[in-house]
C-alpha cells in the first residue's frame, strides 16, 4: 500500500510563519503539486513579493527570487526575456500587486510575457499590520480604515481578473479560492492550466485567489471562510475570465 | 583595434556593450539619451539579443534585477530622472548582489532641470541615490572613445564585485559625435554564476538551489552582510581607482580636479595659460568611487602648488570629496555652473588667475 | 589649427547632417573631430544648429562660443550667430531664405542661393549639400575629393541620390568660386 498523502518534492519540509486559518500554505501546496506534476522543478524560478509571502522562497525548493514591493513582474519580465526556457511565477498580495505594483502587472500582462502569477487576494495588508488594501471591502473595518472603507474617498474595489480581461492582448485569467476543500480542486485545475500555458510558451497567466486573513480581520478562521465566502466571494466572482483561445 | 568610425556617444555605447558580450538590454526613453534605445531597438534583433523597452525606469530597473539574477549580463541607459526612479532596484541589486550595469546621461536637475548637460548627480551617484549602506563603482568618460572602453570593462567589473557599476556621462558625451575604435581586446565572456544565479538548478553541476535576496531579517546577519559588502568597496579602493594626471610632471602653481565634459575644457584652458607662463595642473578622476583620493593629496602638496580647485558642472558636490583629500593642507575652491552652460576655457582661466 | 563650424537652419533642413559629413570627411583627412548637436524640443521643426570642431591636436573644450565659420541656413540663423564669428572666418548665407547680410567687414561673407540651386537641380532638399559644397570650396577646410566620399558613405542606404547629390557638391563649389571674395 503506497503512501495516502505525502509532501511534494518542490515544497520544503518546513513549518511556516502563517498564522492560523491562513490559505498561503493551502496554496503553496497547490503550485508545489502542479511544478512536480509538470516535472519542471529544476527549472522554475519563483519571485516572492514583499507582504506575508516575502518569505516563500523559504517554502520551496527551486530557485527564488526576492522581489520589492509589486515589482516582482517586471523582474519576471526580466527573467523570461533573457531565458525563455526557466519557468517564472510571480506569487504576490494584494498590496504588493493592485496597489503600489499596478504599472508592473498591467504592463507585463499587456506585453504578453510568457509567465505566470499567482494572486493571493485578502482584502487587507497583511504583513505590515492589516491596513486597507485596494481590494479592501466597502465598509471593511482597517487599521487605516478604522471607521470602515469609505468609498467616496478611497473608491471601489479593485477588481484585477476582471481589470486585466480587459486587455486586448491574449492571455489566461482565471479566479479562484481556496477557503473550502470544495473550490481547491477546481484552484488546482487553474493552477495547472496556467503553467501548462506557460510550459507552451503560449501567454501570460493569471490566477486570483481569494483568501482570508484571520488575524487582520479580528475573526476566528471559521468566521474567516464564512465572512470571506459570503462577502468577498459576492464581489470577486469566481470563474474563468479570459483564455488565449478566446478572439481578442 | 578596427577601423575609426565617427559616432555619437549615445550610439557608441549601445554598441560598445554588444562588443562587451551584453546582449540583454532595458530602457525607458529620456532625453538626452533615448538614442541607445533607438539604436539597439535595430541593433539587437540582429545579434539576436534581447531590447525590452519598459514601461517606467522603475520596471526597467527591476528588468535588470530579474534579468541579472537569472545570469545573464544586462545594461540599460537613462538620465538623471529617469536615474532617480531607478535608485530604488539598485539598492536591492546591490543588496542582493546581482552584475548590472548602468549609464547616466546626466541632464541638469534638480526635478525636470533641462535637458542639457551636467554634473549635478555626483551626490546621487557616489555617495548613493538608494537607501541603505551600498556603493557603486562609478566610472566617468571624457570622450566618446573613453565612453566606450568604460562600457567594456564594466561588464566585467560587475561580475568581479557581483554589483551595480555606473558610467556616468553627461549630456555631451551622449549626444556628442566623435570618431571611435571599439577595441577587440577589450571583449569578454560572462563569468561563471552558477554558483549564486537563479539559473534554473537543472543546468547546475551542484544540484542546488540558488536564492537571490536582500532580506536579512536577523540583526547579526544583516551587519555580516553589510560587512561583505563593505568588504568589497575597500578592494575597489584598493584595486579599481582610475584617473588620469594632466601637466603634473613639472612644478604648478595650481591643482585643477575635474571630470567629464568639464575636464576637456579645463585642459583647454591648462593649456592655454602654459602659453602665458601660468602652470597649471589637474587630476582627472576617471572613477569617481573609488575616488583617487592619494593622488590628488599628492599633487595637491606639491611644493608650489598653492591652491587647488575643483571645476564641475554642479553646485560643489565633487569639491567636498577633494577636501576630504586634501586635508586642509592647501585651500581648496570650488567653481561650477549648471543649466547646461558649459563654464569656457576662458571663465576657467580666469578663476586660476584669481586663484593665485 | 582648428576650426570650428556652426552649421544652423530650420529643423528639416538637414543641418545635422551637413556637419556630420564635415566631421567624416576630416576624420578620414586624419584629423581630430567633433560634432555637437543641438538638441531637445527645439529640434523638433524649430531651429536645428550643430558645431564640427575640425583640429590638429586633441580636442579639449568641444563647445565653442565663438566659431571660426558659420553656415546660416535662414534668417535667424544668421541674425543669431553672425557677431559670434571669428574674424577671418567664412559666413555663408543662403541668400535664398535670408535677404540680410552680416554687416561683418573682418570676415569672408558668402552669399549663396543653394535653396534656389538645389531646385534647379531637381530637388530641394539638397540645398544643405550645395550649401557644404560652397562652404567647404571657400574655407578650404578638407579636401573637396574627401567631402564628395562622404556624402557617398552618408547617402550610401538611398543609393540613387548620389548623382544628384554629386551635382548639388558641384553646384555649390561653383558658386563659392564665381562669388568674390569681399
Amino acid at each position: 500500500m503506497g503512501k495516502a498523502f505525502t509532501k511534494p518534492e518542490a515544497l520544503a519540509d518546513a513549518h511556516t510563519h502563517y498564522c492560523p486559518g491562513c490559505t498561503h500554505g493551502v496554496i503553496h501546496r497547490l503550485v508545489a503539486e502542479v511544478i512536480d506534476e509538470l516535472g519542471i522543478r529544476g527549472r522554475t524560478v519563483g519571485i516572492a513579493p514583499v507582504g506575508c509571502a516575502v518569505l516563500a522562497y523559504n517554502y520551496f525548493t527551486f530557485d527564488f527570487q526576492e522581489a520589492a514591493h509589486g515589482r516582482a513582474p517586471a523582474m519576471a519580465t526580466g527573467i523570461k526575456r533573457v531565458r525563455p526556457d526557466l519557468m517564472v511565477f510571480t506569487y504576490q498580495g494584494d498590496g504588493d500587486l493592485a496597489s503600489i505594483g499596478m504599472g508592473e502587472i498591467i504592463h507585463a500582462a499587456n506585453r504578453g510575457e510568457k509567465f505566470t502569477t499567482i494572486f493571493v487576494n485578502n482584502a487587507v495588508y497583511g504583513m505590515t499590520g492589516g491596513q486597507m488594501a485596494p481590494t479592501t471591502m466597502p465598509g471593511q473595518r482597517t487599521t487605516t480604515s478604522p471607521a470602515g472603507r469609505n468609498v467616496e474617498e478611497a473608491g471601489m474595489p479593485i477588481q484585477m481578473a476582471e481589470l486585466l480581461a480587459t486587455l486586448q492582448t491574449p492571455g489566461y485569467v482565471t479566479r479562484q479560492t481556496v477557503i473550502k476543500p470544495r473550490y481547491i480542486t477546481r484552484a488546482k485545475k487553474a493552477i495547472k492550466k496556467a503553467f501548462e500555458y506557460q510550459v507552451a510558451g503560449k501567454c501570460f497567466s493569471f490566477v486570483e485567489v481569494v483568501s482570508t486573513c484571520p488575524t487582520n480581520w479580528g475573526m476566528t478562521p471559521l468566521e474567516a471562510v464564512k465572512w470571506s465566502e459570503e462577502t468577498l466571494l459576492a464581489y470577486y466572482k469566481l470563474g474563468e475570465y479570459k483564455t488565449p483561445e478566446q478572439e481578442a | 583595434m578596427g577601423k575609426k568610425v565617427l559616432m555619437k556617444g549615445n550610439e557608441a555605447i549601445g554598441e560598445a556593450a554588444i562588443r562587451a558580450g551584453c546582449l540583454n538590454y532595458f530602457a525607458y526613453p529620456i532625453t538626452p539619451q533615448s538614442e541607445v534605445a533607438e539604436y539597439l531597438a535595430k541593433r539587437m534583433p540582429e545579434v539576436g539579443g534581447v531590447f525590452v523597452q519598459g514601461e517606467s525606469e522603475v520596471a526597467v530597473g527591476y528588468m535588470l534585477f530579474g534579468a541579472s539574477a537569472a545570469g545573464a549580463r544586462v545594461f540599460t541607459t537613462s538620465s538623471s530622472p529617469g536615474v532617480s526612479l531607478m535608485s530604488e532596484a539598485i539598492s536591492y541589486i546591490a543588496g542582493a548582489q546581482c552584475p548590472c550595469v548602468f549609464v547616466n546621461i546626466i541632464r541638469g536637475g534638480p526635478g525636470l532641470g533641462g535637458i542639457l548637460p551636467s554634473q549635478g548627480d555626483y551626490f546621487q551617484s557616489v555617495k548613493g541615490g538608494g537607501h541603505g549602506d551600498y556603493r557603486m563603482l562609478v566610472m566617468a568618460p571624457a570622450s566618446v572613445q573613453e565612453a566606450v572602453e568604460m562600457m567594456m570593462v564594466a561588464f566585467p567589473l560587475a561580475e568581479k564585485y557581483r554589483g551595480p557599476i555606473m558610467i556616468l556621462g553627461d549630456g555631451l558625451i551622449g549626444q556628442m559625435m566623435e570618431p571611435v575604435e571599439f577595441p577587440d581586446d577589450l571583449a569578454t565572456d560572462p563569468s561563471d554564476k552558477d554558483d549564486w544565479a537563479t539559473n534554473g538548478m537543472e543546468n547546475r553541476k551542484s544540484g542546488s538551489r540558488n536564492l537571490v535576496k536582500s532580506l536579512y531579517l536577523d540583526p547579526e546577519q544583516l551587519n555580516d552582510h553589510n560587512l561583505l559588502l563593505k568588504s568589497k568597496y575597500d578592494q575597489m579602493k584598493k584595486e579599481e581607482i582610475r584617473y588620469e594626471a594632466y601637466n603634473t610632471d613639472g612644478d604648478y602653481v595650481s591643482l585643477i580636479v575635474s571630470y567629464g565634459t568639464m575636464s576637456r575644457v579645463c585642459k583647454t584652458a591648462i593649456d592655454n595659460l602654459k602659453e602665458e607662463g601660468v602652470e597649471v595642473g589637474m587630476i582627472r578622476p576617471q572613477t569617481l568611487f573609488p575616488f583617487p583620493d592619494a593622488a590628488i593629496r599628492d599633487a595637491a602638496v606639491k611644493p608650489g602648488c598653492k591652491t587647488v580647485v575643483s571645476i564641475e558642472m554642479s553646485m560643489g558636490q565633487m569639491v567636498e570629496d577633494v577636501e576630504r583629500c586634501v586635508q586642509g593642507r592647501r585651500p581648496v575652491g570650488w567653481y561650477g555652473k549648471c543649466g547646461g552652460d558649459v563654464p569656457t576655457p576662458e571663465e576657467i582661466m580666469q578663476v586660476i588667475k584669481e586663484g593665485i | 589649427m582648428q576650426h570650428e563650424v556652426m552649421f544652423a537652419g530650420f529643423g528639416g533642413q538637414g543641418i545635422l547632417m551637413i556637419g556630420k559629413i564635415l566631421a567624416h570627411a576630416a576624420m578620414e583627412a586624419g584629423r581630430e573631430v567633433a560634432w555637437i548637436p543641438s538638441y531637445g524640443p527645439e529640434m523638433r521643426g524649430g531651429t536645428a544648429y550643430c558645431q564640427v570642431v575640425v583640429s590638429d591636436r586633441p580636442i579639449g573644450s568641444p563647445i565653442i562660443k565663438s566659431p571660426r565659420h558659420l553656415v546660416a541656413m535662414n534668417r535667424p540663423s544668421l541674425e543669431k550667430f553672425a557677431n559670434a564669428v571669428k574674424p577671418g572666418g567664412v559666413i555663408l548665407i543662403n541668400s535664398s531664405l535670408c535677404p540680410d547680410r552680416s554687416g561683418r567687414t573682418d570676415v569672408d561673407e558668402l552669399a549663396a542661393p543653394v535653396t534656389d540651386l538645389a531646385k534647379e537641380l531637381g530637388s530641394v532638399r539638397a540645398a544643405n549639400i550645395v550649401a557644404l559644397g560652397a562652404f567647404v570650396a571657400r574655407s578650404g577646410i578638407v579636401d573637396f575629393e574627401l567631402i564628395r566620399e562622404a556624402v557617398k558613405e552618408e547617402f550610401a542606404q538611398k543609393a540613387k541620390l548620389i548623382p544628384l547629390e554629386m551635382k548639388a557638391l558641384d553646384a555649390g563649389r561653383a558658386e563659392a568660386g564665381k562669388k568674390q571674395r569681399t
